[in-house]
């Protein structure tokens, strides 16, 4: 195993190297910022990844670029942010003072009241103005999604995302300066030869390639994997819960991986929420609203779908849809690899088919198949950065005119994420009708036994899920002319 | 003074502190750096709603790592209460547990992680008594903080029974969490002699001096209390600092070290109080218009376990269910209920957003009874200029403007066409319908508590004709200091870069009033001109005699100050005056004219006047899951002359949309005991960016100064927006009534969330089934 004398962490801060050491690996970058470094411009507003006021943007090299994405810095802890750079609302301002273009867009377009939020916003902004030039609306909002604001109501927020390219680019941070070669050779001189380990209890392992982290986790079975820490970090700043030795995932070459082959994409179990669902819309595009409605950009900067689906909480998103896909869990314990259907991974309410020191390596998901239906909805209260109340998936194939095969799968209805066997067996073999279809909704109530929490009934997350089904049925149905979605008429005003 | 005079008021100039917003260098109590012997301090809460408390056995907190000092009600060597009113609000409960999550005790610990740690290794044992949980439970076992009140008018009885239409109908309505981004912060440092200051995101610095002063048996000239400015308000912050500041205060001064409690977000909204949530009764009588003729009306609020400012707010909500509509025959009952949960508080309209949320309920009932566009009826109810202009509390609507904005609003949005339009639209598609709605808003400007109406400033004038202003306003990011500052400015004739405010503390201006009742630049804004214009008063005689002129050829203007034929800097002649013991500060202070209130018999004045508004909402639902958009919303508010248009309108936009948020998204769920489910923005959806609507067309009213003689005629805008927003809850509700037979009323409860909306749809088609069935018996 390898061993780093010091157990230091470094990081680029403002174009120095910020280093850290005696620290509890679960020391979050907000508080070394607010309470180390002093810069309390990064706000704390709920712990918890959900507010926004906390984020600031992380840039790695991705190739020959740096890649910027906005990230929750109160939920992500310090020893991940080793080797790449940090960027603070403080970091923003010229030598000379001036506000970047970003700041002076806010400024001008009265963005501002309270001000506790815009640290946040100008920094979700800052990482769209580095990411594309120039954003139409629903960009923006999308950028957005992650940050809460009670004051202003959003708008003149949007109007600045807008207005923040209309000025000449900044001596600092211009799209082009935060390229520079210097910026690069900065991260580049901060890449180890080793693995990262630090000696403060709980103890940190960043392992860099799968046979380390078998090797490590064999080891210490009863270690903690840690991914995007967008789940886990929640149990330290809001459970208070005291954590095993952590093993972080995230530089592990090999969970990077994202490639199609053999008919199957292969999702690498580090690989982040965003670029996943890059890959899964571009297969699948009937997922994009799936995509966009998952957490938000920090959220999805940080998370993987590997933790998504190793967490298996009976809410989470992704699971329904890979569930009807018929995706299968690449998992790895020393040196034995096995395979296993996603359906099969959920044995109960927070337990899974994991051995002791096994991990996953990769979510393989079939491609797509041609003639099949497939959809996968969400309901919640708000639209954007939500938890289901119910979410559903649905994948038909016909044959003539009749059902041939039908998967059908819910999260929010159980335990745990699950298909809808005697669902599916009303459907199988039937004519694709309304019908058949509103004959088989009452297996829905013998599949799912629901809960009623805060945010939904059991009453009415069994109504919604026979309604998804009936919604699944008119949209692909050619004989609907009506819409059916409400993304069919947003943005269409009579 | 016309809006055209004004130069520098008026002015859509950004909030004086948005360059330090956008760089992170604006300061909030959580970022002011302490001193390294600070201690941090977290709170001991209950886990059950009602009970006694058997043991408390704290010593496995005093025993935790970094514990310096665990303190509960016995310690506290006054009065053990943060209660504005009633007293009846503990700092640390003594042996009675009235809600989940009252605290119990305070830790003082070396870090804000350890004080956290330990207050949960409480060991508590509890005896369990019944708890009462909601309205309804409270009504029916007559448990009040407050004796019920009965506000009548008029013959309703008589009224009702004669009424050629009558319908009985009922609405709940849920509360709403503020969510201020900056949760509950205080900051106690001892000073010397046994003084102590206080950094508290409050709106409220002197009720948290008195309180901190109370508790620990002080003068409140021992306490000072200073706030720059607090991430939020939204009335999260007038009552409810002084817990938080007082047992930070309490720990401070046991230990003699700075003492921090921020509170997290989870404990932020177990602790702190809400938005009352309601229950609506009402039996109204009208005729073929849609005229009212009669009305019974039941509130019953939710007050929780005290009174806190539950009194008030009730006020506000039996003064605010007239809207913009003359209740001649009236009966109006208002419950506050008492039960097991967080006291509710102020919250942006502070009841009235309820009131109107009841009137506007019967009134649509009354138009899809009638089958008429509710529109219609509401401008068959409005108040009349010069006739049916008495409210029910007996006072006059003299600047009845409603007619004048809902004209200008309903032919702008095109309303009529776009209503025809939703119901080809619905008639052709079973699963997506659309609704829309026209809503006014008539808001009364004042505190109904006539002593709060009265504000103080402080403004000084450097010799280098700087200027720095203080007054008893707190700012939550509403620009009140912005808007100061631009009359002080405008006072002056100077640069607003000349002028500058100074963080609220009570040792500058005392006894003051919350900053609440929308009514900061209404008492501000006057204090601060009055001293402005005491020291201009000297500068003209100073100037006048120095230079023998008539005091009237002595104007004050662009920077410059003109002295008959001569012109100076205005740091020249300061200075000048200066050298001539020309004394250069001022207090100046503000009470409201014309108002008086009888909280007994419920009538009065309580208003100084009213601000008004309209707005048209049209949202698209899914029928199939109960999810709705906003599409489309034009408003047209009144600001009366802006004090500055820019801030005016963030407040408009940014109270709609709490006030959509409060009616759709916003629920605050409990379980059966008690226990608060949604404490963090996971499960408690406060609108995001996405839920502002693509389509917008937010306008003030132009060319309508305040009648009254308000600061340079403008208008207070804090509360009225948000209730613009009832405008989103009926056109959802129009919406759902598509789903159903002519004549349905769907019984849409608040908040409008997917399960809330489709059991509304259900509620229809289940009436709808009992009438077919009842017509096909009869047929039989």
């Amino acid at each position: 195993m390898a061993q780093v004398a010091g157990g230091e962490i470094r990081f680029i801060l403002d174009g120095k190297t910020v280093r850290a050491s005696h620290l509890a690996p679960t020391t979050t970058l907000l508080q070394f910022l607010r309470d180390r470094l002093g810069r309390t411009g990064t706000k704390e507003g709920c712990a918890e990844g959900d507010c926004g006021a906390c984020t600031v943007v992380v840039g790695e090299l991705a190739g020959e670029r740096i890649r910027y994405r906005a990230v929750n810095s109160c939920i992500r802890f310090l020893p991940t942010l080793d080797g790449k750079e940090v960027v603070s609302v403080e970091s923003l301002k010229a030598p000379d003072g001036a506000l970047h273009p970003v700041q002076r867009a806010m400024v001008d377009c009265h963005a501002s009241q309270c001000g506790f939020c815009t640290p946040g916003f100008v920094m979700s902004l800052f990482a769209l103005y580095l990411n594309q030039d120039g954003a139409q609306r629903h960009q923006i909002v999308s950028a957005l999604t992650g940050n809460l604001c009670r004051c202003t109501g959003y708008r003149p927020i949007i109007d600045a995302g807008r207005r923040m390219y209309d000025y000449a680019p900044p001596p600092v941070w211009s799209r082009e300066e935060a390229q520079s070669s210097a910026r690069r050779n900065a991260l580049r001189a901060l890449e180890r030869g080793t693995s990262l380990a630090l000696d403060a209890a709980p103890g940190f392992h960043a392992p860099t390639g799968s046979d380390e982290l078998a090797r490590l986790y064999a080891e210490h079975p009863h270690a903690l994997l840690l991914g995007g820490g967008t789940d886990v970090g929640l149990w330290v700043t809001k459970q208070l819960r005291s954590l095993p030795m952590l093993i972080y995932i995230g530089n592990v070459v090999e969970l990077q991986v994202l490639r199609e082959a053999d008919g199957v994409l292969d999702i690498g179990a580090s690989v982040s929420l965003t670029d996943a669902y890059l890959a899964l819309v571009a297969r699948y595009p009937m997922l994009a609203e799936i995509a966009e409605r998952f957490g938000s950009p920090p959220v999805r900067n940080a998370g993987t779908l590997g933790g998504n689906v190793a967490n298996g909480s009976p809410i989470g998103d992704s699971m329904p849809f890979l569930m009807v896909l018929g995706a299968t869990l690449r998992l790895r314990r020393g040196e034995r690899r096995r395979e296993l259907p996603l359906e099969s991974f959920y044995l109960g309410y927070q337990k899974k088919a994991l051995e002791p020191g096994e991990f996953l390596e990769a979510v393989r998901v079939p491609l797509p198949r041609p003639g099949r239906l497939f959809a996968s909805y969400k309901v919640s209260k708000r639209f954007d950065q939500d938890i289901s109340a119910v979410c559903g998936a649905f994948a038909v194939d016909l044959e003539g005119g009749r059902v041939a095969s039908v998967r059908i799968a819910f999260g929010g209805m159980a335990a745990v994420p699950q298909r809808a066997p005697l669902t599916e067996a009303a459907l199988a073999g039937k004519p694709w009708s309304q019908q058949s279809v509103l004959a088989a909704l009452p297996a829905l109530e013998r599949d799912y036994t629901p809960l009623t929490d805060m945010r939904a009934s059991a009453g009415y997350r069994l109504l919604a899920a026979r309604n998804l089904l009936r919604r699944f049925f008119l949209e692909q149905d050619r004989a609907t002319v009506a819409p059916c979605k409400l993304e069919q008429v947003a943005g269409v005003v009579t | 003074m016309t809006q055209s005079t004004l130069t520098i008021a008026g002015q859509p100039v950004a909030h004086e502190s948005a360059h330090l917003h956008v760089s992170g260098e604006a300061v909030y109590a959580d970022d002011i750096p302490l001193p390294a012997d600070a201690l941090h301090a977290a709170l001991g809460m209950s886990t059950i709603a009602h009970g006694r408390v058997r043991v408390l056995d704290l010593e496995p907190v005093r025993a935790a790592a970094g514990v310096v000092d665990v303190v509960t009600a016995a310690d506290v060597p006054g009065e053990n209460n943060f209660g504005p009113v009633l007293h009846d609000d503990p700092i640390f409960t003594d042996a009675q547990v009235q809600f989940a999550g009252q605290s119990l005790f305070g830790v003082a610990a070396v870090s804000y992680e350890e004080a956290r740690r330990a207050a949960r290794l409480a060991r508590v044992e509890y005896e369990e008594l019944p708890a009462i949980l909601d309205v309804r439970q409270a009504l029916a076992a007559g448990s009040f903080v407050l004796p019920t009140q009965v506000l009548r008018r008029g013959d309703p009885q008589a009224a009702l029974a004669q009424a050629p239409h009558r319908l009985r109908g009922s609405l709940t309505i849920g509360g709403q969490e503020h969510f201020y981004l900056e949760g509950h912060v205080a900051v106690a440092i001892p000073q010397e002699d046994g003084t102590l200051l206080i950094h508290s995101s409050t709106q409220h610095p002197t009720e948290v001096q008195h309180a901190v002063a109370h508790a620990l048996r002080m003068p409140f000239h021992r306490v000072t209390v200073q706030c720059r400015r607090m991430g939020g308000g939204f009335g999260g912050k007038e009552s409810q600092p002084a817990q938080f500041a007082c047992a930070a205060a309490l720990l401070a001064h046991r230990t003699g070290r700075p003492v921090k409690l921020r509170l997290d977000r989870d404990a932020d909204m177990v602790m702190s109080g809400k938005r009352h949530d309601f229950l609506v009764e009402y039996d109204v009588g009208f005729d073929g218009q849609g005229r009212i003729r009669g009305l019974e009306l039941m509130l019953a609020s939710r007050c929780g376990y005290s009174a806190d400012l539950s009194g008030p707010v009730n006020d506000r909500a039996v003064c605010h269910v007239d809207n913009c509509y003359f209740l001649e025959h009236l009966q109006l009952t208002s419950h506050r209920c008492k039960t097991n949960t967080v006291s509710n508080t102020a919250f942006r309209g502070f009841g009235g957003p309820q009131g109107m949320m009841a009137i506007e309920a019967a009134i649509d009932d009354i138009a899809r009874h009638l089958q008429v566009d509710p529109v219609a009826v509401r401008r068959a109810n409005f108040y009349g200029v010069a006739e049916r202009n008495v409210t029910h509390y007996g006072m006059t609507v003299e600047d009845n403007i409603i007619h004048r904005i809902v004209d200008e609003l309903e032919a702008s949005s095109t309303y009529a066409e776009r209503r025809r339009r939703v119901e080809e639209l619905n008639a052709a598609s079973p699963v997506i319908k659309r609704g829309i709605a026209l809503t006014p808003v008539k808001f009364g400007i004042s505190f109904n508590a006539t002593q709060y109406n009265q504000a103080g400033a402080l403004v000084h004038v450097y010799t280098d004709g700087s200027v720095l202003i203080n007054h008893g306003g707190t700012e939550m990011g509403q620009g009140l200091y912005t808007k100061v500052a631009q009359v002080v400015a405008e006072e002056f004739q100077l640069d607003l870069a000349r002028v500058r405010s100074s963080a609220t503390d009570t040792a500058k201006v005392p006894n003051t009033s919350a900053t609440a009742a929308s009514s900061g630049s209404d008492l501000n804004g006057k204090a601060a001109q009055a001293a402005a214009r005491t020291i201009k008063e000297r500068l003209v005689h100073f100037a006048a005699d120095k230079y023998a002129v008539p005091t009237a050829a002595v104007r004050f203007e662009k920077g410059k100050v003109h002295v008959g034929e001569r012109a100076f800097e205005f740091a020249e002649l300061v200075l000048e005056a200066y050298a001539a013991r020309v004394c250069l500060w001022a207090g100046g202070y503000y009470r409201t004219p014309k108002i008086h209130w009888d909280r007994k018999t419920l009538s009065g004045r309580p208003f100084f006047y009213f601000a008004y508004g309209a707005a048209v909402s049209e949202v698209a639902l899914d029928t199939l899951t109960g999810e709705f958009r906003l599409l489309r919303v034009d408003i047209l508010h009144d600001v009366g002359t802006s004090l500055n248009p820019a801030v005016d309108l963030g407040q408009v936009e940014g109270g709609f949309l709490q006030g959509v948020g409060w009616l759709t998204s916003e629920e605050l769920w409990w379980d059966a005991r008690g226990q608060l489910g949604t404490h963090a923005p996971s499960t408690y959806k406060i609108p995001a960016a996405g839920d502002w609507p693509a389509d917008t067309r937010v306008r003030l009213l132009e060319r309508a100064p305040n009648v009254e003689d308000t600061i340079f005629r403008s208008k207070a805008v804090g509360e009225p927006p948000l209730m613009l927003a009832i405008s989103v809850f009926h056109a959802i509700r129009d919406a759902c009534a598509s789903c159903g037979e002519p004549g349905a009323r769907p019984a849409l409860a608040a908040p409008a969330t997917p399960e809330s909306i489709l059991n509304a749809i259900a509620s229809m088609t289940e009436a709808a089934a009992q009438l077919r069935q009842v017509a096909a018996g009869g047929r039989g």
